[in-house]
């Protein structure tokens, strides 16, 4: 059994995502295939095949890759899936486009977004806002999943060595183009990957205000998110948000500012191992999941905050 | 341009999900239910590509028992035209609503579907990917914003980066995310005009799909619990049991 795993990439780096995906596909004890579908990103195959565990690496470039739409990704994954019994890739936006393509194509019923891997077809995932986890067992012939990065730890970039083999891309899908982008800019880590987070929710006011969060965020490395109602407020962009249909996020260190802590927002990042609250309102629920809270103003608080650090 | 919207009956959002507690499911006895936020978001935006002048008919289709009806009725009264129930009390996976929906398609020939980006209930973010690939039509999912101008559709979409617009000739599957704008609250007007709206009903039988399960739940948990922590008094304290206690910084 051979397990395919589908990069994240930029086409000029390999993405920390791939990293936790082969990670959970360790735990099938397949022999473990990475698939980097992308324009000239021939940097992006080296590193794959560099990654501890990685038994072969499958390039295929073409300018129809360059935007990673979901139709030809999906229609390349099919094409290469004969003699997988396993198709995994991350649960990020990337992966969560496409994937369901690849199932329905091989009537197959995809489990999305697994934190364990209990079987080679049972699997656990968390349902309800996470509110519940479920383990699942697949009944059908190819296993088409997704992983949550942040239930796995990424496994090493180097100390592998496998063969790159370069294939084509048959034919583009014609009835859907990329247009644009508008990426956030920052110089900060990526929410996903970031150790250290600190977000703001509507009790931060106005995004002018996010800028006492970014100094903060300067000064212990880390990235900075926000709920749901600060982004919809138009504080932030929309890559900020943390939850159950935003952003997993699991760093060792979450501090939530001016979030009451609802279910849906405690979704994304209940699993943090340690959770700051600086929150007006002693009730507030996010002090049932917080380690440290602080019961306070944040305009007192935070500028505090900035000297102590 | 006519328009079909799915719409998902599920456990209200502000319910407090509880395990029950043979580990089989959660609790939905006497649980408040409502329908799923992101289809609201979807009947919402065929109803605005209505009133542009854009889209002529909307149907709704719901898949799930019949108090599905009270969820259609609900689009209907938000400004869809008619409605088709297909019934079952049978758990009906995303493939399997998948190929549901293009039984529906191929019945009423919509230029544009309409989906919710998730259901709240199972989380799967799959549906509108698969019945885009069944009908090997082009997909916008994620949209933040939906623009229809010549036998085609913009698709703005929300991806971990930020934002991305894709061109898609219709037609197409589009599924909504939170921003794609801000769904209305029905009047009690449009409440009673909707007792009077088409609500056909069907059943998965009648359309020739096989819904049996792929995936089998073997068990549903709570997941573990969080202790809550202890408040500091000031800044200060919080500092020093980061670095101290917690070493985190
Ligand atoms: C389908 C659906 C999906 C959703 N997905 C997400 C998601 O992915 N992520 C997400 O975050 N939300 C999500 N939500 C929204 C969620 O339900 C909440 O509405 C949202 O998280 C609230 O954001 P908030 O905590 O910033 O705002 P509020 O709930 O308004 O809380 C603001 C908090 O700030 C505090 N505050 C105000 N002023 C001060 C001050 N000066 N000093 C200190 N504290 C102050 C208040 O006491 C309050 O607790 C979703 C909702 C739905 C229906
Ligand atoms: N039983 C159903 N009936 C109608 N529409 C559904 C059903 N299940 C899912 N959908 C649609 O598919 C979207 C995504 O659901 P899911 O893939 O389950 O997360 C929902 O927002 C609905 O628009």
């Amino acid at each position: 059994m051979t397990t395919l795993v589908i990069a994240e990439h930029t086409n000029s780096e390999l993405l920390p995502s791939t990293l936790n995906t082969v990670a959970a596909a360790k735990f099938l004890g397949n022999d473990i295939h990475v698939l980097v579908a992308g324009h000239n990103a021939d940097s992006v195959a080296e590193a794959a095949a560099k990654v501890e565990g990685v038994a072969k690496v499958i390039a295929v470039n073409d300018e129809k890759l360059e935007h990673a739409l979901a139709e030809n990704v999906a229609n390349l994954t099919v094409e290469l899936a004969e003699g997988y019994s396993h198709i995994l890739a991350p649960a990020t936006t990337f992966g969560k486009n496409f994937m369901p393509r690849v199932a329905a194509k091989l009537d197959v019923q995809m489990i999305s977004d697994i934190v364990s891997v209990e079987s080679d077809d049972t699997f656990k995932r968390p349902v309800y806002a996470g509110n519940a986890i479920a383990t699942v067992q697949s009944a059908d012939n190819v296993k088409v999943v997704t992983v949550r990065a942040t239930a796995f730890d990424a496994v090493a970039a180097e100390g592998g060595s496998a063969d790159v083999d370069s294939k084509t891309l048959s034919s583009g899908f014609e009835k859907s183009s990329f247009v644009g982008q508008e990426l956030t800019e920052s110089e900060r880590p990526e929410l996903t990957g970031a150790k250290v987070i600190i977000s703001g929710g509507r009790g931060m006011q106005s995004g002018e205000n996010f800028h006492m969060l970014e100094e903060i965020a300067d000064k212990l490395g880390a990235a900075v998110g926000a709920s749901r109602a600060a982004v919809d407020a138009g504080f932030v962009p929309n890559d900020y948000q943390v939850g159950q249909t935003g952003k997993i996020v699991a760093p060792e260190l979450y501090i939530a500012v001016g979030i009451s802590g609802a279910i849906q927002h405690l979704a994304g990042m209940k699993d943090s191992k340690v959770i700051v609250a600086i929150n007006k309102d002693e009730e507030a629920p996010i002090f049932q999941v917080a380690d440290y809270g602080l019961v306070a103003d944040l305009f007192k608080v935070l500028p505090e905050l900035k000297e102590a650090l | 341009m006519k328009i079909l919207v799915a719409v998902k009956r599920v456990i209200d959002y502000n319910v407090k999900v509880r395990v029950k507690a043979d580990n089989t499911g959660v609790e939905t006895a006497n649980v408040k239910m409502s329908m799923n936020p992101f289809c609201e978001i979807a009947v919402e935006e065929a109803v605005r590509l209505k009133e542009q002048g854009v889209a002529s008919e909307i149907i709704v289709a719901s898949i799930g028992p019949q108090q599905s009806q009270e969820t259609l009725r609900t689009a209907l009264a938000l400004g869809a035209d008619r409605a088709i129930l297909v019934k079952t009390d049978e758990e009906v996976q995303p493939l399997a609503v998948s190929k549901i929906l293009k039984e529906l398609v191929n019945k009423e020939s919509p230029d544009m579907v309409i989906l919710g980006k998730q259901t709240i209930d199972g989380d799967n973010n799959q549906t509108g990917q698969m019945l885009s690939a069944l009908l090997d039509w082009p997909q916008g999912t994620f949209a933040s914003k939906v623009v229809v101008e010549d036998g085609k559709v913009n698709v703005t979409r929300e991806i971990d980066g930020g934002l991305e617009t894709v061109a898609l000739q219709l037609p197409a599957v589009v599924t909504t995310d939170l921003r794609l704008n801000e769904p209305r609250f029905a009047s009690l007007p449009n409440i009673m005009k909707a007792k009077k709206k088409t609500l056909d009903e069907t059943t998965p039988d009648e359309l020739g799909v096989d819904i049996s399960p792929r995936v089998k739940t073997l068990k549903v948990e709570s997941p573990p619990a969080r202790e809550a922590g202890i408040k500091v008094e000031s800044v200060d304290e919080l500092v020093e049991k980061l670095k101290n206690e917690a070493k985190v910084i």
